[in-house]
C-alpha cells in the first residue's frame, strides 16, 4: 500500500504564522484598554467637577440630586407626598372634568388650592423659575407642563380688567 | 276632618293644610315675603348656591330675562363689567380678532327710525348647534342649561363659531397672561359667555346682571314657577332671538 505522505513542514509554518498573531492580539488589546481608561478616568473627574459645582441642585447628602423648591406653605397637602407625586395629574384631571362637565365645586383636588399653597414666597406662582413648584419639578422630570397655557400660576391673583 | 281624628296620617294632612293656608295669608296680607324675594334677589340666590360636592341639577334652567326698553343707549357696562369679571383684557390690533362675550346690538325700525339697544350674548339654546357640531366634544351644555367650551379637549377648530346664530363665541389668537384664576382661557381655544357660571355655582348674579344700571337684565331659573324671571315671563311678552330656528334659547327679550 502506497500512502501518501502528508506536507508536515508546510503546516508547521502556517501555525508558527498563526500562533505570531495569536501572540500580538493581546498586546493590542492592552494598549486599547490602557486608552479606554484614562479617557473614563477623564470623563469622571470632569462629571466630579460638574456635580460639585451644580448650584440648582440640594439634598447634596443624598444619591440622587434633587430640585431645590421655594413652597410658601408647605405641609398641608391633601394627600401624603408619595401619593402626590404619583397621583397628582390623576386627581386634577378627575376633578377638572367633574367641575366643567357636571358643575362639582369644593372638591379637595383642586389646580387653584395648590396654586395657593404651593406659590413661590419671593414670586407668587408656581411658574417662573425651576426654584417654584409647578416648574421646578417639571422640569427637573423633563414632563411638559401645559395647565398654565390657560390657568393662572399665581395665588391670589386678580385680573385687572377693563376700566370704564 | 278634626284634629281629634283617629288617624294619623289624616291629622297630618290637617296640619300640612293649615301650615300652607297659614304661609298663603303672611304672603298676601303683609306683602312682607314677597318684597323681600323680590328686592333681594342676591340673598335668595345666595340660599340656592349648591353645596359642595353637588352636582349641578337638571331640574334647574338658568336663563335672562332682558328688557330692551330700559337697555340705555351708549351704555356700555354690561360689556365692562362681563370683561373684567372673566378677564378678557386683550386689546389685539386688528379689533375684529378680540374675544366677545357680550356685545351691544343697535335694531333701528326704517320706516320709524325708532331704535332699540339690546346685550347680546351665548344663548344658552336647550339644542345647541355648537354642541351638535363640535367634532371633539369639547362644546358642551351642562344639566342646568350652561352651554360651555371644555377647553381641555378644544382644539380650536371654530366650527362652533360657524355653527352659532348669533354669532356668540370668540377664538383667542394670543397668549394670555392675565386670567382671572376661577376662569381659566387661552390661545388656541374657542370661548364665549358662560353665564358667570363660576358665579351661580356660588349662588352670585351674572356680573353683566349685577352692572347694569337700569336694571335691564335678571336671572333666574326659569322651571322654578316661583322665581321672579320665571313670573316675569308669564305675566308680559318676551321673545326669543330667532325662534324660528327651534334651538330654544335660555335669554329672552323684552320690547323686541
Amino acid at each position: 500500500m502506497n500512502l501518501k505522505a502528508l506536507p508536515q513542514r508546510r503546516r508547521g509554518a502556517e501555525d508558527a504564522q498563526r500562533n505570531a498573531k495569536t501572540l500580538a492580539f493581546p498586546l493590542r488589546c492592552l494598549s486599547l484598554r490602557l486608552c479606554a481608561s484614562a479617557v473614563r478616568f477623564f470623563l469622571l473627574a470632569f462629571a466630579a467637577f460638574a456635580i460639585s459645582s451644580a448650584p440648582t441642585l440640594a439634598d447634596e447628602g443624598g444619591r440622587t440630586a434633587r430640585p431645590a423648591i421655594d413652597i410658601a406653605n408647605p405641609g398641608k397637602c391633601v394627600a401624603p407626598a408619595e401619593e402626590m407625586r404619583r397621583n397628582h395629574m390623576e386627581m386634577l384631571k378627575h376633578q377638572r372634568d367633574r367641575t366643567l362637565r357636571q358643575g362639582v365645586r369644593g372638591e379637595a383636588a383642586s389646580l387653584n388650592a395648590c396654586i395657593e399653597c404651593h406659590a413661590s414666597k419671593q414670586t407668587g406662582s408656581v411658574l417662573g423659575s425651576n426654584d417654584n413648584f409647578c416648574q421646578g419639578c417639571h422640569a427637573y422630570a423633563a414632563v411638559k407642563l401645559d395647565c398654565f397655557e390657560c390657568h393662572q400660576p399665581k395665588a391670589g391673583f386678580k385680573a385687572a380688567g377693563v376700566k370704564p | 276632618m278634626s284634629s281629634q281624628d283617629k288617624n294619623p296620617r289624616r291629622a297630618f294632612l290637617a296640619a300640612a293644610g293649615t301650615g300652607v293656608a297659614g304661609l298663603g295669608f303672611t304672603v298676601i296680607a303683609p306683602g312682607l315675603h314677597l318684597m323681600a324675594v323680590a328686592g333681594n334677589a342676591d340673598a335668595a340666590n345666595a340660599a340656592d348656591a349648591r353645596k359642595p360636592g353637588s352636582a349641578a341639577s337638571p331640574a334647574v334652567r338658568w336663563g335672562l330675562l332682558i328688557d330692551a326698553n330700559k337697555c340705555a343707549p351708549g351704555c356700555r357696562k354690561c360689556i365692562d363689567a362681563c370683561h373684567s369679571e372673566n378677564g378678557v383684557t386683550e386689546k389685539l390690533p386688528d379689533p375684529r380678532q378680540n374675544s366677545q362675550w357680550i356685545r351691544k346690538i343697535e335694531l333701528v325700525d326704517r320706516r320709524t327710525g325708532h331704535s332699540t339697544q339690546l346685550p347680546m350674548m351665548c344663548q344658552h339654546c336647550a339644542k345647541p348647534p355648537c354642541v351638535d357640531v363640535c367634532p371633539t366634544g369639547a362644546s358642551m351644555k351642562r344639566a342646568d342649561g350652561i352651554v360651555l367650551v371644555d377647553r381641555h379637549i378644544c382644539i380650536g377648530c371654530r366650527y362652533c363659531m360657524m355653527a352659532c346664530p348669533y354669532k356668540a363665541r370668540s377664538f383667542v389668537h394670543t397668549p394670555l397672561h392675565e386670567q382671572n384664576p376661577e376662569v381659566p382661557r387661552g390661545q388656541g381655544c374657542v370661548e364665549g359667555c358662560t353665564l358667570c357660571v363660576h358665579r351661580v355655582d356660588k349662588g352670585l348674579q351674572p356680573a353683566c346682571v349685577e352692572s347694569c344700571p337700569e336694571g335691564a337684565m335678571s336671572f333666574g331659573d326659569l322651571n322654578d314657577a316661583s322665581s321672579a324671571i320665571a313670573k316675569q315671563i308669564a305675566s308680559v311678552p318676551t321673545t326669543q332671538v330667532r325662534a324660528d330656528l327651534r334651538l330654544d334659547p335660555g335669554v329672552r327679550y323684552q320690547g323686541i
